[in-house]
């Protein structure tokens, strides 16, 4: 019985829950969904993660490849980040070209890259005007059950902290470039950005990490994105229901609670596969 | 039919506005909005027939076009009309009509700065100028903040790339909440807040600013 209803009236059907402040899940409105974070998961990438969130997944892989730099930022490197939504993850997204979802999720993550400073480009300078670093940072989605973009962010933080890169010195006689695999050094993460999503619902309430299910009914979408020091990094409204300020700081007073509890659960993964 | 004007906001002033509704005749509604020498030309068709592939049974079915000043719209493009797409959808009555496409397409002139509000505004004044049913209008407002921790509303091109953090808000007009937001770099959460509030209050002012155009197209002389 209850399945039909959720068939014929679904959006009915969240609204009694939501009443009970749950949700058909089980879950509270404030309640994210189990995290899981695997670190190094693709052995032949340079620094790579898996995140889960509930039943979303998504995997990000890091590439380093050599490049000279551009003439105009002659002491900085590149981070190239894409988001991938393969035609695998979920029933809307079609092969082919990527669709307005997935290039707006790169613009975003992009745009975090830059607006946090997590990794400075001078950083991946190696020879200024001659050498530096390209991080082609690719995130895919394995399995779209909303939120893609807090599982993103996680799975890229996650595995930039995992990029184990090569030394290379040039050789000044020869001018050329020498790798040496044998010293690796992780790269330097200078902040580490959180994303934390909401759903609006029914212009008024707020639902924390919302599945597809919930996105789809949901009015509108909030993410928020703060690094450890509690500033913003992002504060992204994609149009939707119009919030108030006072709305909005309750948003982002809850990203800074979650901030701590992924900090946390990184730092704890990443002690772990530490070599003691 | 051009309205210009310049206000104050405390310290803070909004570049000189100018709005031109209707310019263009093959388009159901079309509007050129200057913040400065920042310029956005925006034409909307529909309610039309949709292609059957992005017919929506139950509202009208929003497409909003960005094309760039040169080149082919790319990513920055592509998630700037989904900023924008939400939130018209947000103001646009579209289940008055269902399984109709709208198609709103704006064309950059010229980036002198704030070119996201005024992207926003150029597609509020074409939405009214088709005159179809709005709940609320909306207006973009763009602070950004100066390394020595002042605001400045409407920044131009220079002063965005001086600023720390640049901040973009839709605001609509029924009592003020925040319909889109969208920043770039890196703010303190007193600092965000702060923007938000004067950004509201210069909203009344570019809401004013709408009223003025409106009522200049629809004068006798």
């Amino acid at each position: 019985m209850a399945a039909a209803f959720k068939t014929v009236e679904p959006l009915e059907y969240y609204r009694r829950f939501l009443k009970e402040n749950c949700r058909p899940d089980g879950r509270e409105l404030g309640e994210f969904r189990t995290t899981t974070v695997n670190i190094g998961s693709i052995t032949t990438a340079d620094g790579s993660a898996l995140v889960k969130l509930g039943n979303t997944t998504v995997i990000c892989g890091v590439k380093a490849e050599l490049a000279p730099p551009a003439v105009d930022s002659a002491n900085k490197g590149y981070i190239v980040p894409n988001v991938e939504l393969p035609s695998l993850c979920a029933e809307r997204f079609r092969s082919g070209p990527p669709g307005e979802e997935a290039q707006a999720a790169s613009q975003f993550i992009a745009d975090v890259i830059e607006n946090s400073q997590m990794i400075v480009k001078e950083d991946l300078c190696i020879a200024n005007g001659k050498l530096a670093w390209v991080l082609y940072c690719d995130i895919i989605c394995l399995d779209y059950d909303g939120n893609l973009l807090d599982a993103s962010v996680f799975a890229l933080l996650a595995a930039l902290k995992n990029v184990q890169l090569p030394l290379v010195t040039i050789n000044e006689e020869t001018g050329l470039s020498e790798v040496n695999l044998k010293q690796k050094n992780p790269l330097i993460i200078r902040k580490h950005p959180v994303a934390t999503s909401f759903a609006i619902f029914d212009d008024t309430l707020l639902i924390v990490d919302p599945t597809a299910e919930e996105e789809d009914l949901a009015t509108g979408t909030v993410t928020i994105v703060t690094d450890e020091e509690g500033r913003l990094c992002s504060v992204h409204k994609p149009g939707g229901s119009p919030l108030t300020g006072a709305k909005l700081q309750d948003c982002i007073t809850r990203a800074i609670t979650r901030h701590k509890e992924v900090k946390k659960l990184i730092d704890k993964v990443i002690k772990s596969i530490t070599p003691k | 039919m051009a309205v210009e004007m310049e206000v104050a906001d405390g310290q803070c002033r909004l570049r000189p506005f100018s709005c031109e509704l209707g310019l263009l005749s093959r388009p159901d509604g079309s509007a050129a909005f200057l913040q400065g020498d920042t310029s956005v030309l925006a034409g909307l068709y529909g309610p039309a027939e949709a292609k059957i592939s992005k017919e929506l049974p139950d509202r009208a079915a929003l497409e909003v076009l960005l094309r760039p000043k040169v080149g082919l719209p790319g990513v920055l493009e592509r998630s700037r009309e989904q900023l924008l797409r939400q939130t018209c959808e947000a103001v646009l009555l579209g289940v008055l009509h269902p399984r109709t496409a709208i198609s709103l397409v704006l064309q950059v002139l010229s980036d002198a700065g704030s070119l996201l509000s005024c992207c926003l505004n150029a597609a509020c004044m074409a939405l009214l100028d088709a005159g179809l049913p709005l709940a609320a209008l909306f207006c973009g407002v763009t602070y950004a903040l100066q390394p020595d921790g002042a605001i400045l509303l409407d920044p131009t091109a220079r002063q965005e790339q001086e600023a720390r953090a640049v901040l973009t808000f839709a605001i609509a007009s029924s009592d003020r909440k925040v319909l889109m937001a969208t920043t770039k770099g890196s703010c303190s959460v007193e600092e965000m807040q702060q923007c938000l509030a004067a950004a509201q209050r210069a909203a009344s002012t570019i809401f004013q600013f709408y009223r003025d155009s409106v009522r200049r197209r629809y004068s006798k002389n």
